[in-house]
């Protein structure tokens, strides 16, 4: 079997996985790093989501051995110690999780859209960017102000360039 | 899924060398190609990672032809200054596929290769006369999509770059799937001299031009010049989506659309 190596929330992980073995499962089986979520496991409702080289892409529609050497950040590699992720926090603050399935592959979707855009995205730009993260509670009006909160914070703390 | 193996070659050659054996395929970005080997309706008993070939990678303007490797993802060619400036259609489309997520992974050659019925990258293809590059040859746009998920490649050949002439205009109008983002209809128009191309993906088993209208632009490009201009229904698709009498009525706005937006 292929061993990976890869640096996870920055610290050295590797393990021998058979390649048809997916990042998500290599994060969550090899890793135990529970917090990425397996939702529809098609691509389509964004739970898996987590950066890779400093981009979001879905976990389960990739395959751990494509990231031999990757820089990996899960949802567990965001808060410094016991401080939340401004964005973590926006969410906490204004309520945008319900049941907190979707809720890990939101705040990873989110931090890499304010990434990308810089600055604090209008409410029309957070809905289009969430196109590929589903909440079946239907809780997308507290997930989209959460989001403008959250970037607003990440400018005052200086966390857009935390990874 | 079921087992393969995974090779990772650094050059074009090694990549088609070990295409030769077995059930092999390449993998690009993986965003069709995965899901489809999940649901068991492909097994290749290899996958070739084309990620670590540096000659697959790059976007660059020569004179008045853009550039593309084949390995660019869509996130890439939607936020490359290069494209926008020279072509802003085509970074608009990519910009559109699917969700950030999947146009991070996503790429040019991938979604050719794969000839999806209902893909944006054929209609830009098409839509611009493109060339297709590979490592064999080098094939017109016209003479690439040859039917539903089928393409003029042969077995071993790779996509290397696609080659875009500048148009001095162009737009591409679409009308999506609001679920899975797919084109229901997609219409790309480019204007380049007398030059005048309109390619419909989404309609039908496989992108095509609309001859009618793009004889009816090339006298004057306005979109009043489509006035009367119908596709026929009886080779579209009809599916839960849209019936083949509503993708033909949207193949003429979407085309309008489009030409008013060039």
């Amino acid at each position: 079997m292929p061993k990976v190596t890869m640096t996870v929330n920055g610290k050295a992980a590797s393990a021998d996985v058979e390649p048809r073995t997916l990042l998500v499962d290599f994060l969550r089986q090899h890793l135990r790093l529970t917090g990425t979520h397996v939702g529809c496991d098609t691509s389509q409702c964004g739970a898996c989501v987590v950066h890779v080289n400093g981009r979001a892409i879905k976990a389960c529609t990739s395959l751990a051995v494509q990231w031999d050497g990757a820089s990996v950040t899960t949802i567990e590699g965001l808060a410094s110690g016991d401080a939340l992720h401004p964005m973590q926090e926006a969410f906490r603050e204004h309520h945008g999780l319900q049941c907190g399935f979707c809720t890990p592959g939101m705040i990873m979707a989110a931090v890499d859209l304010v990434n990308r855009h810089g600055g604090v995205p209008d409410e029309a730009t957070i809905r289009r960017e969430l196109e590929g993260n589903m909440c079946r509670c239907t809780g997308y009006h507290n997930i989209v102000k959460a989001i403008g909160a959250g970037a607003s914070a990440m400018q005052g703390s200086g966390k857009v360039a935390a990874e | 899924m079921y087992e393969f193996a995974y090779h990772r070659p650094n050059s074009i050659r090694k990549a088609s060398s070990l295409s030769a054996s077995g059930e092999a395929k390449f993998l690009a970005g993986g965003q069709t190609l995965l899901p489809t080997m999940k649901q068991r309706l492909a097994s290749p008993d290899a996958l070739i990672d084309l990620a670590g070939i540096e000659a697959l990678q790059g976007i660059e303007l020569k004179g008045r032809t853009l550039h593309i490797g084949a390995m660019s993802r869509h996130a890439d060619v939607a936020s490359s200054a290069v494209v926008r400036e020279a072509i802003p259609a085509l970074a608009a489309l990519a910009g559109d596929i699917g969700d950030p997520h999947v146009r991070a992974m996503g790429t040019i050659g991938g979604s050719i290769a794969n000839n999806d019925p209902a893909a944006d990258y054929p209609a830009a293809c098409l839509g611009l006369g493109a060339t297709i590059v590979t490592n064999k040859r080098r094939i017109s746009a016209d003479d690439f999509f040859t039917d539903m998920f089928e393409t003029a490649l042969e077995e071993g050949e790779i996509i290397t770059k696609v080659l875009f002439p500048l148009p001095r205009r162009s737009a591409y109008a679409k009308f999506d799937n609001p679920a899975s983002r797919y084109a229901l209809v997609g219409v790309f128009v480019s204007k380049r001299g007398r030059d005048v191309r309109v390619a419909v993906t989404g309609a039908g088993p496989c992108v095509f031009r609309v001859a009618a209208m793009e004889d009816a632009l090339s006298k004057r490009f306005a979109a009043k010049s489509l006035d009367g201009i119908s596709v026929a229904a009886g080779d579209l698709n009809s599916d839960i989506h849209a019936s083949a009498d509503y993708r033909a009525h949207l193949v003429g706005v979407m085309a309008r659309r489009a030409v008013a937006a060039a």
